[in-house]
């Protein structure tokens, strides 16, 4: 493993930033202060820093519906990403994306996206435009179980290995698909075989092991980065909260969540626990750590609460360049 | 000045503008060693190499994502969909990818890109070749709409469609690719939200697009052999749309006849009507005339076509009701 500990450090952070992220945008949409609707990654936060350690600055990335783990894990700054949620003109969009539209093309976010699969064709125009412009850039797409149903996938994928473009689709399989499990939806044993029909290599790992995700990811950027082509990657992992804040969960047992909760499967204390155990670590470096996530995120409400509101005149502002 | 086909027009605009910026690459199905389904791409895969002339496979949905996607990072991608017909496959990438990122994203990307394609009836393609479908992309804000009707303004504007910074759909129609016209030599743009007078006239005002101005124009010949001076308004571009210019036209005619080959229904002669009564109500002696296609899906019988798309008949019987000429 070539991390160093600065970059373990940062990691396991931005684990603890992700998660109490979304707590907070749980508990400011109960208490009313979001509009709309809120998804949360929580219990997926290792495929997103995982996935984006493997990255540089200027790699792109696209996100999903359930994308602030992403954008965080990317090197979003959760004051404008809370202040976005809030709906303020300091947010990443001046409060006229939400949730759902995040994006910071200065850190290679081409956005969280609103419809499902939404980013899988312009991430792939994005690595299309990186080999046309011979960057060397390297595009991870995330998207869900959900969405590998839908055409474009199909439509991309074949692009990309027709092209060799340098794109990791990174599907996050966790297990649900809006409000319905993901499984009886999905014809093929396992989601890495779609790959094959698309004519490249279609890899699986364990979502909910950070290093595994870091070690599989990388692979694939190399290899895309050195003009390999795209890689299909399936990241195992689970949904712990509803699709979204305030969805009863009528739709499976609640034990399941709970054994997905557990020290044993949670990510961020199964990295937690290499930390201690195999790298070196102590308990209260990783306390410290968690504590600094929590006060980052508070700064990031209290930030966002502190912000004004658009000006009625920013309604007919950008909507055309 | 030399005389271009609408096709050839639109071929030198591609030239020119690949040539004159990198950024600018074209792709879609058959584009590159086919040269287009309407040959408007030839040449260009030679001259400038298979990455930025990109054959693509049968994917709409695809190929205006990779488009959406090239444009947000740099790029300034020149989409072709065959026929307007098939843009529905794409219809994702196009208004709630292309069109919304600018605006959502609180202005900080840009989706330069143009989406070419080509609609319109009166060939016998039935009705999933066929359409008009211009409206459905004028009622989606952040998207801009163009529909050239001669070779000079499909130059210019094409030209210009490609240095915009927003997501342009450049509507072309499938009968004036064989059409011609002076295009001069050299450089120039026409901008784009500007309408064309194309002929003037005191007694009464037609507002066409596309095809249909060929159709005024024939219509205002005829008119004219019947003492009636139109004057023929090309909007050129239907979003944003020159309602000055139709409105300045409009205080000196007091009629309007409002020409567009989508269907009636939530169509374009609707929209211009309703903003014309309101900014020059006080001007009108007529009420404002509209010619649109029937509300059918168009048929492959010829005879059963010419009857659903607007005829040079119609526009001049439209002209001569909105002057109160017409019998009975």
């Amino acid at each position: 493993m070539n991390l160093s500990r600065d970059q373990l450090v940062d990691l396991y952070h931005r684990m603890w930033l992700i998660r109490y992220f979304d707590e907070a945008a749980r508990a400011l949409f109960m208490g009313n202060m979001l509009r709309g609707t809120t998804h949360t990654c929580t219990g997926q936060e290792a495929v997103a820093v995982g996935a984006c350690a493997a990255l540089r600055r200027d790699d792109y990335i696209t996100s999903t519906h359930r994308g602030h783990g992403h954008c965080l894990a990317k090197g979003g700054d959760p004051r404008a990403m809370m202040a976005e949620l809030l709906g303020r003109v300091t947010g990443y969009c001046k409060g006229k994306g939400g949730s759902m539209h995040i994006a910071d093309l200065d850190l290679g976010i081409l956005g969280a996206n609103g419809i499902v699969g939404g980013g899988i064709g312009l991430a792939t125009g994005a690595a299309y435009s990186a080999d046309l412009r011979g960057s060397g850039q390297v595009v991870v797409c995330f998207f869900g179980d959900g969405a590998s149903n839908q055409g474009i996938l199909m439509e991309a994928g074949n692009m990309a290995a027709l092209w060799q473009l340098p794109i990791i689709y990174l599907c996050e399989q966790n297990q649900y698909a809006e409000f319905s499990p993901s499984r009886p939806f999905i014809a093929v044993e396992r989601l890495e075989m779609k790959a094959q029909a698309f004519g490249m290599p279609g890899l699986t790992v364990d979502g909910n092991d950070l290093l595994a995700v870091y070690q599989a990811v990388r692979g694939a950027v190399e290899r895309a980065r050195a003009g390999g082509g795209p890689t299909f990657l399936v990241a195992h992992t689970y949904r712990i909260e509803g699709h979204t804040v305030g969805d009863p969960l009528t739709y499976r047992p609640k034990e399941e969540a709970a054994l997905w909760k557990s020290p044993e499967r949670d990510p961020i204390s199964r990295f937690g626990r290499r930390l201690v155990g195999e790298l070196g670590f102590a308990e209260a470096d990783l306390e410290s750590l968690r504590q600094k996530a929590r006060a980052d995120i508070d700064d990031a409400i209290a930030f966002g609460k502190a912000s004004p509101e658009p000006e009625i005149a920013a309604l007919w502002e950008d909507v055309y360049a | 000045m030399r005389e271009l086909s609408y096709r050839d027009a639109l071929n030198e605009a591609l030239h020119e503008e690949m040539t004159r910026d990198p950024r600018v690459f074209v792709l879609g199905e058959d584009v590159g060693r086919y040269g287009g389904v309407l040959q408007v791409t030839r040449g260009l895969l030679d001259k400038f190499g298979e990455k930025r002339v990109r054959d693509t496979p049968i994917s709409e949905a695809g190929i205006m994502g990779l488009a959406v996607g090239a444009a947000m990072t740099g790029m300034r991608p020149v989409a072709e969909i065959m026929y307007i017909d098939f843009s529905a496959l794409a219809m994702d990438q196009i208004v709630n990818q292309a069109a919304k990122a600018h605006y959502m994203f609180g202005g900080k990307t840009r989706v330069p890109l143009v989406m070419r394609t080509q609609g319109g009836g009166g060939r016998g393609n039935a009705a999933q070749h066929s359409q008009s479908l211009e409206m459905w992309y004028v009622h989606v804000p952040g998207l801009i709409v163009v529909q050239p009707s001669t070779p000079y303004d499909a130059k210019g504007l094409l030209k210009s469609a490609i240095r915009d910074d927003n997501p342009v759909i450049f509507i072309e129609h499938k009968l004036l690719y064989n059409t011609a016209g002076p295009v001069p030599e050299g450089e120039y743009l026409i901008p784009i939200g500007v309408a064309d007078v194309k002929r003037l006239g005191n007694h009464v005002t037609i507002v066409a697009t596309s095809r249909m101005v060929l159709f005024a124009l024939e219509a205002a010949e005829t008119l004219a052999e019947q003492g009636i001076q139109a004057e023929v308004i090309d909007p050129r571009t239907l979003k944003p749309l020159d309602l000055a210019t139709i409105v300045q036209s409009v205080e000196k005619t007091g009629r309007l006849v409002v020409v567009n080959e989508g269907a009636l229904t939530g169509g374009f002669t609707a929209e211009v009507a309703a903003r014309v009564q309101r900014a020059a109500f006080d001007w009108l002696d007529a009420p404002i005339m509209q010619v649109a296609t029937e509300d059918v899906p168009l048929p492959y019988n010829g005879r059963l076509e010419f009857e659903a798309i607007p005829s040079v008949q119609d526009i001049v019987l439209a002209a001569r009701g909105a002057l109160y000429w017409n019998a009975g």
